[in-house]
């Protein structure tokens, strides 16, 4: 049988779609978990990261600690903060907020560092406050990398929320991780069918964001460079 | 940390090293292997690029864990259904960073050669492929190093790597353990990378080492979507 004819036949069973284990809250545990990962790390790193394309201090910091986040293994970090920290929120919510800052950070950085100079002089030459050229000029410049880096962000954390089932997360993952531990493919495909349209839906969701925030005089010009 | 336990179980970390390593390199060699003739069309026929961005977007959204599964009907608890996600998300960040390099030969000198009487192979090979060298490079540094962190989630289905200690030593309660294999990871990771960098400035001797940072800082720049992939998933 191929991957799909497990899942759906998963899937298609009723019993999964009620109760406290049933798809529907899964769904919204795993949309709870990535949602809430992602503010509070989206909250930390696009302030920081317009403040350091603004002043250009700490930039070598952001580059360095992008390039280190990278070679972090997620499952070693959720295991060894559970086995200390116990069973608390803190050891999935920590591991979600730490992994999803640096894309954040480096694009919302990038994005106000690559303004064009001379947009920058013709901020200031219309007398503008140094506050005001971030708010009316560098940000909506920068948009496009904004919701790029929170866009990668939540491509990681839905991935990291899933893996967290192994340290007895709710939410998608728990299908896969207890399906593998009683050696049922059909739950365990089924799983990772709903965690493949969830990551999905979350691109779509970005997609729309993108549109909404990014103002039109900048759309037109496609990928930014 | 009881560090009595690393020379205790030296065999087995080495093995688990060596798999975790094998895991890693192979999907990010695979991914040059075949994002340089994708890449090089895509540089060629402008239309088939943007198709080919998208379908690498998508796929690079996906958690590595659903990958595995997916592919256990077809190739089992093996090393391949390891390899095969791994070497997708090695394409979704290499394939970008050739077309890059492809478009960062200046058209003068694409000239010059073909006024030299180079013909369209020998041109690539000589003069467009040897420019590209460093966006491609800055590439599959980011490609390696994410492969050889990711590795490690094969051991949620069975698939041995360094996720081994972490499995072990959350099971059995044992941190010296966990730290260990994530010690180990992040130095596979540096050591790979810095020969990546060794080997770029072996195969790009004209540019002096100042200029090669200014080569990768615009390469970061040109491709803000692959400057921070990798890493968990």
């Amino acid at each position: 049988m191929s991957f799909l004819s497990y899942a759906w036949n998963w899937l298609r069973q009723p019993q999964q779609w009620h109760g406290s284990e049933g798809i529907p809250v899964r769904v919204l545990e795993q949309l709870g978990y990535t949602g809430l990962s992602l503010l509070i790390a989206a909250l930390i790193a696009v302030p920081l990261g317009i403040l350091i394309g603004h002043t250009g201090r700490g930039a070598l910091l952001v580059v360095n600690l992008a390039n280190a986040w990278r070679s972090i293994p997620t499952l070693g970090l959720l295991v060894l903060l559970v086995i200390t920290l116990g069973f608390s929120p803190l050891a999935w919510l920590i591991p979600l907020v730490v992994l999803a800052i640096p894309p954040i950070l480096v694009n919302a950085y990038e994005g106000v560092a690559g303004v064009d100079p001379e947009l920058r002089d013709a901020a200031r030459g219309m007398g503008m406050t140094p506050w005001q050229q971030v708010r009316k000029v560098e940000v909506p410049v920068a948009m496009p990398l904004i919701v790029l880096g929170l866009r990668t962000g939540a491509i990681f954390v839905v991935a990291t929320a899933t893996i967290a089932a192994y340290i007895g997360l709710g939410g998608l993952g728990r299908y896969i991780i207890d399906g593998l531990a009683v050696n049922n493919y059909g739950e365990v495909a089924g799983g990772a069918a709903l965690v493949v349209l969830l990551a999905l839906a979350v691109q779509v969701f970005f997609v729309g964001l993108r549109r909404l925030v990014v103002p039109a005089g900048i759309r037109q010009q496609g990928r930014p460079s | 940390m009881t560090w009595s336990w690393i020379p205790q179980n030296a065999a087995m970390i080495r093995q688990l090293t060596l798999e975790n390593a094998y895991l890693g390199i192979v999907p990010a060699l695979l991914g040059l292997v075949i994002s340089l003739p994708l890449g090089i069309a895509c540089a060629r026929w402008k239309w088939f690029y943007p198709p080919v961005l998208s379908a690498a977007s998508v796929l690079y959204a996906l958690p590595s864990l659903a990958l595995f599964i997916v592919l256990i009907p077809y190739t089992g608890l093996t090393d391949t259904t390891v390899i095969i996600p791994l070497t997708l998300f090695s394409l979704c960040v290499l394939v970008p960073n050739v077309v890059d390099g492809m478009r960062s030969v200046p058209e003068s000198v694409r000239q010059a050669a073909t006024a030299m009487g180079f013909g369209a192979l020998r041109r690539l090979v000589q003069v467009e492929l040897p420019i590209a060298i460093p966006v491609v490079i800055a590439g599959l540094r980011v490609a390696v190093v994410s492969s050889i962190s990711l590795a490690s989630v094969g051991q949620l289905i069975g698939v041995s790597s360094l996720g081994y200690l972490f499995i072990d030593g959350y099971q059995r309660d044992f941190p010296t353990e966990i730290i260990v294999g994530g010690a180990l990871i992040i130095a596979l990771a540096l050591v790979c990378d810095l020969v990546l960098v060794l080997a770029r400035r072996a195969l790009t001797p004209w540019q002096p080492p100042s200029r090669q940072r200014e080569a990768a800082e615009i390469a970061a720049r040109q491709q803000p979507a692959a400057a921070v992939p990798g890493g968990a998933r």
